[in-house]
Formats: C-alpha cells, sequence, structure tokens
C-alpha cells in the first residue's frame, strides 16, 4: 500500500470500502498499532503518534493516553475459550491505570452491557452464545475501552440479516453519542446509508470524502453493480451484464417463479 | 496408610520433593492455562529438551547444574517467542527444531564425556532425589515469585491471553505480559525437570489446564481448578510412587490422565443433562 493519507475529525462515521487484498485490514492494523508503518506516521489531533499507546511505544513525551476502542474481526478469536462475559467485558476496562479491578472500572462494564442489552448474559460463558451475542460483548468490551473512537473490522460478517441490522443501528446509536466510528465494511450498501464518510481502498487511496460525494462517483456505481443490488444496473459494466438476470429481478423486488435463481433463493 | 504417610514424611529429602512438586505443579499449571489457550502447549516440551541439553552439558563440564540451565531456558523460551511472531518459521516448527536439535547436542556431550550414567538418566526421566537443600530453597523461592507475579498480573494475563491485538491496541501496559510468560515457564521448567524429567515436565502445564476446560467455562473457575487439580494429583502421584516404588514423574502424569478421563466424562455428561 502506498499512498494512503486522510484524515478523520472527531464525531464522523468513516466506512473503508475495497476489494479483499485492497489493503483495509492493513490500514486497520496500522491504525491501531499493530504494524508499524513502513513510512509515515499515523497522528491525534495533539500530534502524538499511535505508536505512543501500545506495544513498541516510542513517543515519550505523550503523556496523554489515547483511548480506543477495537473491535476484531471474530475469525481471530478461538472458539473454545473458557470466560465469561463480564471477565471479557471488564478485560476492556484494562487501559485504566492499576493491576486490580476498581468498583468504577466494574460499574463501566455493567453499564457498557446494559446499553447493549447483554447484561442478563453477564455470567454466561462466551462460547456458548450465539454469533449476535458475541459481537455484541465485543461491542462492550470495545466501548469500555474507548469513548472517543472505535475501530470495527468487518462487524457483521457472518450475522444473519436480523441482528445485522440490529448491530447497524447500536453502531449508529454510539456515533449520534459522539463517537468516532472507523469500520471495515464489504456491505457497501449498509455503508452508504450509515457513514458520512467513505474511503474506497485499492492499494492506494480510489476515493475519500463525504459519502454524498462518493455516491456521484463511477467508482461507487461500479463497486454497486458488482453486488445483486436492488437498486444499480449499469448496461455499460461487464460485470452487471454477465450477472443481468440476477440484476434484473432483484432490482424491482419481483418474484418469478420461471426464474431458476428466484426459486432458489426463495422470495427476495 | 496413615503409617506410610508417617513413613514418607519422616525421610526429609521427601518432604523437600513433596513440597517443592506441590508449588512446582501449581506454579506450572497457572502458567498452563494461557499457554495452552494460546496454542503454546509444546512451547514447554520444547523448553525442557533444551533444559535437558544445558543440565547435560553441565554435568560433563562439571558446571552447577542451575546456574547454567536457567539462562539456557530463558533464552531459549525468548527465541521461540520471537519465532513464532515471525511467520517464516512456523511456531511449531520452530519448537520442533530447536527441542530435537537441543536434545541432540545434549545425547553428544554426554556420549562423548561420562556418557549414560544415572545422573542423565535422572534427567531424562526425574527422580524424587533430586531436591537436595539449594534447589529446595531455590525452587520455593521462585514458586512463591512465580505465584505473586501471576496473581498481580491476572487480568492482563487473561486480556493478552483472549485477544493480543485488542490488548496490544488498547493498553499500553500490557506489552511484558509476554515476555513475563515465557521467563516464568522457562524458570518452572528448569526447576520442575529434574523432579519430574524432561521428557515429563511438560505434562505439568498441559494436564491440568486441559482437564480443567473439561467442565468449567470461566476463564477464573479453570484457573484455580487446573491449581488445585495439580497440587492433588502431585500429592496422589508421589504417594503411590513411594507405595508401589515406581518413578514420581511418570506417576503423577498417570494420575494427571486418570483425573482427565473423570473430567472428560463430567463434561459429557453434564452436556447430555442440559439437552
Amino acid at each position: 500500500m502506498k499512498d494512503v493519507s486522510f484524515s478523520i475529525s472527531a464525531g464522523d462515521y468513516l466506512c473503508i470500502v475495497g476489494e479483499n487484498g485492497s489493503g483495509k485490514t492493513t490500514l486497520m492494523r496500522t491504525l491501531l498499532g499493530l504494524k508499524k508503518p513502513d513510512s509515515g506516521q499515523v497522528l491525534f489531533g495533539d500530534g502524538c503518534s499511535v505508536g505512543s499507546n501500545s506495544a513498541g511505544g516510542g513517543d515519550k513525551s505523550c503523556k496523554q493516553n489515547h483511548k480506543i476502542g477495537y473491535l476484531p474481526q471474530k475469525s481471530n478469536l478461538q472458539k473454545d475459550f473458557p470466560a465469561s462475559v463480564m471477565e471479557i467485558v471488564l478485560s476492556g476496562t484494562l487501559n485504566e491505570s492499576g493491576l486490580f479491578y476498581t468498583r468504577k472500572q466494574k460499574k463501566k462494564a455493567v453499564s457498557a452491557m446494559e446499553s447493549l442489552g447483554i447484561l442478563d448474559l453477564k455470567k454466561q460463558s462466551f462460547m456458548e452464545l450465539s454469533g449476535g451475542q458475541q459481537q455484541r460483548v465485543l461491542l462492550a468490551r470495545a466501548l469500555c475501552a474507548t469513548e472517543d473512537i472505535l475501530f470495527l473490522d468487518e462487524p457483521v460478517a457472518g450475522l444473519d440479516p436480523k441482528v445485522t441490522l440490529e448491530m447497524y443501528e447500536m453502531i449508529r446509536t454510539l456515533n449520534e453519542i459522539g463517537i468516532t466510528i472507523v469500520m471495515i465494511s464489504h456491505d457497501i450498501e449498509a455503508a452508504l446509508e450509515y457513514s458520512n464518510h467513505i474511503l474506497h481502498l485499492n492499494k492506494d487511496v480510489d476515493f475519500f470524502g463525504t459519502t454524498e460525494e462518493y455516491k456521484k462517483t463511477e467508482l461507487c456505481e461500479h463497486y454497486l453493480c458488482h453486488i445483486p443490488d436492488h437498486l444499480h444496473h449499469d448496461d455499460d459494466c461487464e460485470i452487471c451484464n454477465e450477472h443481468q438476470h440476477l440484476h434484473e429481478h432483484t432490482k424491482d423486488h419481483l418474484h418469478d417463479h420461471d426464474c431458476e435463481i428466484c426459486d432458489e433463493g426463495g422470495e427476495r | 496408610m496413615i503409617r506410610i504417610i508417617a513413613e514418607m514424611l519422616s525421610y526429609p529429602f521427601l518432604v523437600r520433593a513433596l513440597i517443592c512438586g506441590v508449588l512446582l505443579s501449581v506454579c506450572a499449571s497457572l502458567l498452563g492455562v494461557s499457554l495452552v489457550l494460546k496454542r503454546y502447549s509444546m512451547i514447554g516440551d520444547g523448553l525442557s529438551h533444551v533444559g535437558f541439553g544445558a543440565l547435560a552439558i553441565a554435568t560433563a563440564f562439571h558446571w552447577a547444574p542451575l546456574a547454567v540451565s536457567i539462562p539456557v531456558v530463558v533464552a531459549a523460551a525468548f527465541l521461540l517467542l520471537r519465532l513464532n511472531e515471525n511467520t517464516k518459521i512456523k511456531g511449531d516448527a520452530a519448537i520442533a527444531l530447536i527441542s530435537t536439535g537441543a536434545l541432540a547436542i545434549g545425547i553428544l556431550v554426554v556420549s562423548l564425556t561420562t556418557g549414560v550414567n544415572i545422573d542423565i538418566y535422572n534427567y531424562m526421566f526425574g527422580s524424587v532425589l533430586a531436591i537436595d537443600k539449594t534447589s529446595f530453597f531455590v525452587s520455593i523461592g521462585a514458586c512463591v515469585v512465580i505465584i505473586v507475579l501471576f496473581l498481580l498480573f491476572y487480568n492482563r494475563i487473561f486480556a493478552v491471553t483472549f485477544d493480543e491485538d485488542f490488548t496490544r491496541a488498547t493498553q499500553a501496559r500490557s506489552s511484558g505480559i509476554h515476555i513475563l510468560i515465557a521467563l516464568l515457564t522457562a524458570v518452572v521448567i528448569v526447576l520442575g525437570m529434574r523432579l519430574m524429567g524432561a521428557l515429563l515436565i511438560s505434562a505439568l502445564i498441559i494436564f491440568p489446564a486441559l482437564t480443567s476446560m473439561r467442565v468449567f467455562k470461566s476463564y477464573k473457575k479453570v484457573t484455580v481448578s487446573a491449581a488445585i487439580l495439580s497440587a492433588v494429583c502431585f500429592v496422589i502421584g508421589i504417594f503411590c510412587s513411594y507405595t508401589i516404588s515406581i518413578p514420581v514423574g511418570a506417576t503423577v502424569v498417570v494420575i494427571n490422565i486418570i483425573a482427565f478421563l473423570i473430567f472428560f466424562l463430567i463434561g459429557k455428561i453434564r452436556i447430555r443433562k442440559q439437552q
């Protein structure tokens, strides 16, 4: 990846989109300070680099700890890890000083769980929860770590449509109370609907700007038509034409009994 | 039975072995929960082979065994962690390389110098006589330090074990936890090796954690259960080993296997009851 340069302000909702291998995850790992950039910097508003916040921290002059929250891709986690929901959510508060949990940290964890509606799962084992519940637990942990900025790496991967919608609504609520959101997503429609900034990556920055501007670009149309979508169809687009069949009927929400794909997929 | 226990306790070397063994088992199991969950189970095995190599060399040149092996094994632990981060050689292959390499060097040194004598045999399979007064005090001191450090850093160890990326990204103070775990593991292995045997010591790290995970589903419960289980298994093991006159290391491992099977069954029955 090269020449990736962009800035976000507090309260933004940024979606990072792009095809597989376009460098989305690499970018996020760099933003989080998990990977050192070959060159260049990631800076916070006060000029502190992200490295001062985490392992291998260099900049000693940065006293302020930038608190960030992170929701990792779920596939990075182990499936059989014995841990209760409370243990996991509490571990998010550890960026505050001290070795043992204080009452304040416990309160924070409880209120994070409450706001995401998982307080009743507190004592349950993480690995016995459903996928949607697990995501909420990890989101609660991320909330315990930050009040400013949340990094989300494909938060809805593998969730069913209903839970996906709930997840997006939850993230929107968080954004509305002032938390900056940076999210990697394959779900371009949701990105267009919820975010206010878009970063389109393809090894370098193909687009960076507000969502409104992005909607007007060819890039967006092209990207949209790759996905069986109910709005877009571009007669000049090769991929669109290939999948024309699929596009045409999904576009009107019509169900065609003579169509193979329709019958296979049920009503769309 | 009480008579046998009283008889055992009348031998100072057995009392030393018992106290040391229980403490080392507890330490090994505490670290083991984290190591097993991080998929580093074989690190214990690799390090014990390195420890064997170091002890063999120390014996051949009449150096103090602990003074040589502790630094060597600690260095190997760092190297293994480093290799684990490096994707060119996968972690499990790296461990196999280092462990067989160290074992080979140890055997060569032994055969060129003293030959396989009773000392070497004891290093490999353990001996209840191994704990002399010096190593007794060293072991107790080290175990107390390890347990205190573990309790102090318990929450951070959990965070790093559960999700290293998240912890590294959000917390400034957790970067050293890895190194701490590797260091403590290396010390436990060297100290426990002569009692349990180089080829068997890693069982103390792996079994209690794995056994506890059959039944318990929260990190705290698994940790507490592993520590208790490990101590109990060691006590039963050393008792059996004395009464039937069989090697202590192997006996403790067999007791751990039995405990694993029992917990496995309990776990299965629980699941069936829930359904």
